[in-house]
């Protein structure tokens, strides 16, 4: 069984369009969170969103599965345009997996029904074939001997790396990753950061809100600087790293690579 | 430790500290005595005179529990078996037993229909309690006990309990198949087909009324301690279904579904239940058709449900309220609708939150049942006050049935209380 389409070419970019997001702006209240954000993502680009903290950076990956809602211009996933509709919702979250900055794993459930539910119920999966589908993806992020345990009972690090296993049952095409390593120990930040790094070898379409500068440097294609909500500045990472244009954003960088 | 220190600031630990067991504490009766009774002069007085007190109320009690007698026929009677001797008059609770447990107007020929049902109570509950110990059909027991218990109960033909669960069952289904277009419309629809077979049923009932037939009971013949059962069970199992809808809908988008349920729970909350019973006795009367034949019974459950389920819905917003908005998002991410998220996700984690609240509820609501003594409903309490109380037999013993009313409803709270404590450490999911 072909669980994921493992592309030869795995870190090669087409040129298919996966997100596209076109003048997009939001309001919380009369804050203006987002303001003209227009963003392109081609099918396999993985891409590290960062910037200060309240710059809009986790809002604007909230707002590509509709999390959070925009009051302006447009946003298409995978074709299917996102509106009011509550179908077009539905579907486009079920193709864009996510994993959250504090795991939100479910704690009620095994590490097995975590993985299992959304297959079961949305994509209405036998329930065999959805367990066999979560320990083959529970085996792949390393954690297949505690399917049966609780979320309680593992690690940070084993949490995050669940949450990930859990959107992968899905086989989403999209993966959306707000801070992921935020709320972890530095001793298990990098076994989350692996497990992304495999995903992005395989092809996956990724967008990171992440302030883990190497992890940028290994495995994204581009690197977007935010501020105030606006994007600033985005480029390729070695010349984002190396040579940053606006001056805010050698500010920034100065700031996180300076000690 | 010091000297350690100045030797060495640069240390390499080559040797890994093996784990030992905690310093041994010291243990025995006289030590934990001393510690926790006699732990100073303040305490030592505390403590003795604690057991003075404990020796005054059980020389009390022990005579008045062993001395008592179990047989008369009336107080006189009772007075001359205990010559003085300080002993209770338990003869009325034996002579009256009966109509503790039934009320004086259940025909006592037919006891032993309510009593099996009773009995059956027993099969039908442990599903619902224990369905992680048990196979899933179990629950068919539960489901089709309220319409056999009913049945037994009342009496009459069998077609009418088996109508209401046709109606129940069919509603059920109309309203899963029609919830996708909108949940409103499905509820509409799922009550429009349950009220329509009970339309029916009710023309068939009647027309075939021998079938089946129990001799019907009269619902002002229900009173004891039954009647306090059947309102506590029935209310208490309807009031979590509504309270879970009244919270979700307080919490909905659609305004005018927030706004009915904030101003039904605010309103409920903010009357006294006895006031509802009243409303229940005699005013629903002027609004329903002259000669309408709406059970007492049925009011009161009614009344006592909308009373509770107000209670458990904020109760049960208590526990929403608690569970982090992450979970919810989870739930929204993974492409999980909106039934789906509550049924799956959020309700399992509000309601373990609010077991502790929605028990305290229950226990409430069973022992508030006893208020429909007050509209001249023959319950444990009623029958006591009333027809046994004032009866030329045993007018003036008082402890002793009061006291017979106390161990039956502590019975049954503190059974409850015991499960629900066992059912929290059941559902805890972190270390164990």
């Amino acid at each position: 069984m072909a669980m994921t389409d493992t592309n030869p070419n795995a870190m090669a970019v087409s040129d298919e369009v996966a997100i596209e997001i076109k003048n997009m702006n939001k309001w919380y209240g009369s804050f203006h969170v987002l303001r003209d954000i227009d963003l392109t993502v081609q099918r396999g680009e993985r891409i590290v969103i960062c910037g200060p903290s309240g710059s809009g950076k986790s809002t604007l990956i909230r707002c590509i599965n509709a999390l959070e809602e925009h009051q302006q211009g447009s946003i298409v996933v995978d074709g299917t345009p996102l509106s009011s509709d509550l179908k077009n919702i539905d579907k486009i979250r079920s193709e864009v997996g996510m994993c959250f900055q504090h795991f939100n794993l479910f704690p009620h459930l095994t590490i097995l029904e975590n993985c299992t539910l959304a297959p079961i119920w949305v994509r209405k999966t036998p329930k065999k074939e959805a367990e066999e589908t979560a320990m083959y993806f529970l085996e792949k992020v390393k954690i297949p001997d505690q399917a049966n345990k609780y979320p309680g009972q593992l690690s940070g690090g084993q949490q995050q790396r669940v949450a990930i296993a859990r959107s992968l049952c899905m086989k989403p095409r999209i993966m959306l990753f707000d801070e992921p390593t935020s709320a972890l120990d530095p001793e298990m930040i990098k076994e989350v950061l692996d497990t992304m790094i495999q995903l992005a070898e395989e092809g996956m379409t990724m967008l990171c809100v992440t302030h883990e500068m190497g992890f940028a440097r290994q495995v994204a294609n581009r690197v977007i600087f935010m501020d105030a909500g606006q994007i600033v500045e985005q480029n390729e990472p070695e010349s984002f790293f190396l040579n940053p244009q606006n001056e805010r954003t050698k500010l920034f960088l100065s700031q996180i690579l300076g000690h | 430790m010091s000297d350690t220190h100045a030797q060495s600031v640069a240390f390499v630990r080559d040797t890994e500290i093996p784990p030992s067991p905690p310093p041994a504490r010291e243990t025995g009766a006289i030590k934990w005595v001393r510690e926790n009774l006699f732990s100073g002069p303040m305490n030592s007085i505390l403590t003795i005179r604690g057991l003075l007190i404990a020796f005054w109320l059980l020389s009390g009690l022990i005579p008045w529990v062993v001395n008592g007698t179990w047989t008369g026929n009336d107080i006189r009677e009772c007075r001359e078996i205990l010559q003085g001797s300080g002993g209770g008059c338990f003869a009325v609770v034996a002579e009256r037993w009966p109509q503790l447990l039934f009320g004086f107007q259940y025909p006592d020929y037919l006891r032993w229909r309510p009593s099996l049902a009773f009995v059956l109570l027993f099969l039908a509950v442990p599903p619902m309690l224990f369905i992680m110990f048990l196979p899933r059909w179990t629950l068919a027991l539960t489901a089709v006990y309220p319409f056999l218990a009913y049945w037994l109960i009342w009496g009459g033909t069998i077609l009418t309990p088996i109508f209401i669960a046709l109606a129940v069952l069919f509603g059920y289904f109309t309203f899963a198949k029609i919830e996708k277009r909108g949940f409103v419309t499905g509820l509409l629809a799922g009550i429009v087909v349950a009220a329509a077979i009970i339309w029916v049923g009710g023309l068939v009932a009647g027309e075939f009324s021998r079938f089946g037939r129990l001799e019907a009971v009269e619902s002002r013949a229900m009173g004891g301690f039954m009647l306090n059962l059947i309102l506590g069970i029935v209310c208490v199992s309807l009031s979590i279904p509504f309270g879970i809808l009244l919270a979700l809908g307080r919490q909905s988008r659609l305004p005018i579904v927030k706004g009915f349920c904030v101003v039904f729970i605010e309103f409920v909350r903010g009357v006294p239940l006895i006031t509802l019973l009243f409303v229940a006795n005699v005013v629903l009367a002027y609004f329903l058709p002259p000669n309408a034949n709406f059970d007492l019974i049925l009011r009161v459950i009614i009344m006592i449900t909308m009373f509770s389920s107000a209670y458990i819905a904020e109760v049960i917003r208590g526990g929403l309220a608690a569970l982090p908005k992450g979970q919810y998002e989870a739930g929204d991410s993974l492409g999980l609708d909106y039934a789906q998220s509550m049924r799956l996700i959020i309700l399992p984690q509000a309601m373990k939150i609010s077991i502790p609240g929605i028990v305290n509820v229950a226990v409430g609501l069973f022992k508030d049942t006893t208020l429909v003594s007050v509209i001249s409903m023959f319950d444990l309490v009623g029958m006591i006050r009333g027809p046994i109380l004032s009866s030329t037999d045993w007018a003036g013993v008082y402890w002793e049935l009061w006291a017979a009313a106390c161990i039956l409803f502590f019975t049954v709270c503190y059974g409850i209380s015991q499960y629900s404590q066992w059912l929290e450490r059941q559902l805890r999911t972190d270390h164990h």
